[in-house]
């Protein structure tokens, strides 16, 4: 069943609904409509019960996740569900954190935390009343247990699928009148479950946008201007014509497609085709240009962020002073899955293909290129090798539709990861000035910090921006927000937008960002003191949630205990993403400043907890790839253009220097549920560098830090 | 016009001889199991075997390849050891985004075959080809382990 037929089925069932209020069925029709109590479940027949999910899979494990939370309360086992991806509709898909249908932010769970088990509730309570109707029993005789009614009294039972018809007719319970059950009678949710996506990771089948194939499909593939704002001048296409397998050839403003019927074929066209581009104003810039012009908006004042106490007077007096300024660069996100598109135009309408974490923006974006109305647009969202970020932009699903309206066949566009890296959109450069002073007695008086670089969200969602359009929250998540008490602090920001380059989402967000700043001065600070790290940490905290992951890592890492000479252990803490982390790190540094990672203990306390073992993946993987980050990676400019181009000059840890990374979850089922898919890639950039300080005396503050100790 | 030998079938396409194998098997004989990631041998994420030997499918044309076994993705659990290394990477929950884990499967069934007891240098040296961006390593070390001993 399509997407839009089950649409169409749902507004069918609500007006049934509605016209047969209080008209008591008689025993199951034989012939009915699928059930759906609500947009995340679908009961049409006796195979699996079909959950819509409204968060995207891009191996977080959300997917799982939500069928659990759906599941548990709809007494289902997950080897009696089938997932689907939720089709573009805000009113019915939209994530109540992010205001719109997006998948990003560390807010799956926590937006899905209730209302996924408000859905499967809704649906148990439906499918009870309609047995106690066909029965004619009380409802509150009957029970729900794997799929099925039962009623212990008379010995009758039926499944799910047999009572769908009669539930159909049935109103639907307002959420809020739901009885939820008690934690305390979890089956599912709190317990280790399998992913439900792995089986077919693990041997081939599992489809992603790339892996479309179509009757008549044909392969495309693609170069954009080098340089931002260039446009296509001129290119060879008797030669690209001359390649055998090259069908098609479409020149955009500042972009040349060349469509074969495989991707070897558009490959050698387009190379063939050697496109020349016109000249654009950004081919004067790079990125020692780009960095003077943050260093010097860093010494104006910016918008503030946060301003108590008396910063300036706290920093006067203090005892002793710290000035710093770190850098974080810019940054591609290169998911494992390069960026790609397949799309069918036709007169009447268009269908795509692909996988993003933005399915009504990219429905907008392929109505907008094609000249269709968005309601004419059909998506089929996959699930994605990676995103990061980057399936929040619908650059790539544009793109692919400008060109498949050009031609009568669904046409898969497929970026090279050259094209990938080099036409990405960049996490922003941050330059970050900080002061900070310690009182007589070793403890903070106060900080100020201000922040240079560029505003993702004023391009991405600028109704969201603040102070009369003219702050950017983001940009001080994690700076304003931290665990500690400090009697005195300013944060300010000044807006920086490089021209040259596009800035986006990157995992961990603001918390990536400022993270690292906060906990490398609380580090800074902390030998300043004289103090332990953990300790001074602790003396600025007054939040006991804080101090138990702090406390756990610290015990868990045997912080304290003696390490080999040139080794060294670095601690962090943070409250992002509505969850707790703490971790520390062992490191080792040789005499020609090779480093090399130890293990990472990392304590979380993100409240209830959903499926304990993808929570303990997202925090090794989120602190891998924070790592990653924190070790390599840095995009850089050259007149104009993205030096770096595939994994050899853009580079990833590897299983040969990646650490274990052990987890350690603090139970704490009654706080509000919190985030985690991107809580460890926050945590990683300040525990590296606070563990180099450790090992070797070295303060790193501007990432990438490969390289930085040799170096000097 | 190339015969290949794949999961043991012959396929025979219409493709040139310069064609890395990469494409072949995804655009044309339809075994999309096999990833692209890079196109320069540098992620691993194409990673199939040629009579049993790790290769990057990605660098690797059509044209050179004769009547060795192509064994790919899609036929590595009818082998002992990528039965054992498809078994382990379930139980240990290895995958996140999957898709490097077609590649990282490959490489490690192959290590399996040749090296039965692999020590974290030896898993360290055969799988640093193959990029995980989500971080995945801890568990890919586990698995291979867990596969050994199984």
């Amino acid at each position: 069943m399509t997407h839009e037929s089950s649409r169409r089925d749902l507004l069918k069932i609500a007006a049934a609904g509605g016209l047969m209020l209080g008209f008591r069925m008689g025993p199951a029709r034989a012939a009915g409509g699928p059930f759906l109590p609500n947009a995340f479940i679908r009961i049409d027949g006796a195979g699996p019960v079909t959950l819509i999910m409204p968060h995207v899979e891009v191996g977080q494990g959300a997917w799982t996740s939500q069928a659990m939370l759906i599941a548990e309360e709809l007494e289902l086992a997950l080897d009696q569900v089938a997932l689907e991806a939720a089709p573009p509709d805000e009113a019915k898909y939209g994530d109540p954190l992010a205001g719109e249908q997006a998948t990003g932010g560390s807010a799956s769970m926590r937006a899905d935390w209730l209302r996924l088990r408000q859905a499967g509730a809704a649906a148990r309570h439906m499918l009870l009343e309609a047995a106690a109707q066909q029965w004619n029993v009380p409802a509150t005789e009957c029970t729900a247990h794997r799929g099925e009614i039962h009623h212990a009294p008379s010995g009758r039972s039926a499944t799910y699928a047999a009572l769908a018809p009669l539930a159909a007719t049935l109103q639907v319970p307002d959420a809020a009148h739901i009885t939820l059950k008690d934690p305390s009678h979890f089956e599912l949710v709190g317990t280790s479950q399998k992913r439900l996506d792995a089986p077919a990771k693990v041997n081939g089948t599992a489809r992603f946008g790339i892996d479309m194939q179509l009757p008549g499909m044909k392969i495309a593939t693609l170069a954009a201007s080098p340089v931002k704002g260039g446009k296509l001048q001129s290119f060879n296409e008797p030669a690209a014509r001359a390649i055998p397998g090259v069908r098609d050839i479409v020149a955009l403003d500042d972009t040349l497609a060349v469509i074969g019927d495989h991707m070897w074929a558009a490959k050698k066209g387009l190379d063939a085709a050697a496109p020349v581009w016109t000249a654009s104003p950004n081919e004067k810039v790079s990125s020692k240009q780009l960095l003077a012009d943050l260093e010097a908006a860093s010494q104006k004042q910016g918008v503030v962020a946060k301003n108590t106490g008396h910063p300036d007077a706290a920093l006067a007096g203090a005892a002793k002073r710290l000035d710093a300024i770190y850098q974080l660069p810019f940054l591609a996100h290169a998911p494992m899955e390069p960026v790609n598109a397949t799309v069918h135009v036709r007169p009447d309408g268009a269908e795509l293909w692909t996988g993003t974490q933005v399915p009504v923006r990219a429905q907008n974006a392929v109505a907008a290129a094609t000249g269709l109305k968005p309601e004419q647009v059909t998506v089929h969202n996959h699930i994605m090798g990676g995103a990061f970020g980057r399936r929040l932009e619908i650059d790539y699903v544009r793109t692919a539709a400008l060109i498949a309206k050009h031609v009568t066949y669904p046409v898969k566009v497929v970026w090279t990861r050259e094209e990938d890296i080099q036409h990405d959109l960049f996490r922003p450069y941050y330059y970050d000035r900080v002061s900070a002073g310690l009182d007589a007695s070793g403890r903070i008086a106060g900080w100020t910090h201000r922040t240079a670089g560029s505003s993702v969200l004023a391009r991405w969602s600028p109704k969201d921006m603040e102070q009369n359009g003219t702050f950017d929250p983001d940009t001080v998540d994690g700076a304003i927000n931290h665990p500690y008490v400090i009697p005195a602090q300013r944060n300010d920001w000044v807006q920086v937008e490089p021209t040259a380059l596009t800035t986006a989402w990157w995992r961990g967000v603001g918390p990536t960002h400022n993270v690292f700043v906060v906990e490398s001065l609380m580090d800074e600070l902390a030998a300043l003191a004289g103090t332990d790290p953990v300790e001074f940490r602790r003396q600025h905290l007054q939040d006991p949630r804080a101090r138990a992951v702090l406390d756990l890592a610290a015990q868990q890492a045997g912080w304290g205990t003696k390490l080999p000479a040139g080794h060294g252990r670095g601690v962090m803490l943070q409250s992002a993403f509505g969850s707790y982390l703490a971790a520390v790190l062992d490191v080792a540094v040789s005499p020609r400043g090779e480093i090399t990672l130890g293990t990472a203990h990392a304590a979380v306390d993100v409240g209830p907890v959903v499926n304990p073992d993808t929570l303990a993946a997202q925090v090794q993987g989120g602190i891998i790839f924070g790592l990653s980050m924190a070790l390599y990676s840095e995009i850089t400019v050259t007149r104009g253009r993205v030096d770096q181009n595939n994994f050899n000059s853009y580079r990833a840890l590897r299983i040969d220097r990646a650490p274990n990374v052990v987890v350690h979850i603090v139970h704490n089922p009654t706080a509000p549920i919190g985030g985690i898919g991107e809580a460890g890639t926050a945590a990683a950039a300040p525990l590296l560098a606070n563990a180099i300080y450790a090992a070797c005396g070295k303060r790193l503050r501007r990432i990438p830090f490969e390289g930085q100790i040799s170096a000097a | 016009m190339v015969t290949l030998r794949i999961n043991n079938t012959p396929h025979t396409l219409d493709v040139p001889d310069d064609m890395p194998l990469l494409w072949a098997l995804r655009d044309v004989a339809g075994l999309t199991g096999t990833k692209f990631g890079c196109g320069i041998g540098s992620c691993g994420a194409c990673t199939v075997h040629l009579d049993g030997t790790p290769i990057r499918a990605c660098q690797t044309p059509v044209g050179t390849i004769g009547d060795a076994a192509i064994t790919t993705i899609e036929a590595i659990g009818q082998t002992p050891e990528g039965a054992r290394i498809q078994q382990a990477w379930l139980a240990r929950e290895v995958v996140q985004c999957g898709y490097c884990q077609s590649g990282q499967i490959m490489a490690a069934t192959a290590l399996l075959r040749k090296t039965p007891n692999p020590s974290d240098a030896e898993i360290d040296a055969a799988m640093t080809g193959n990029l995980c961006r989500c971080g995945t390593y801890v568990r890919i070390r586990e698995a291979i382990h867990d596969a050994a001993k199984a």
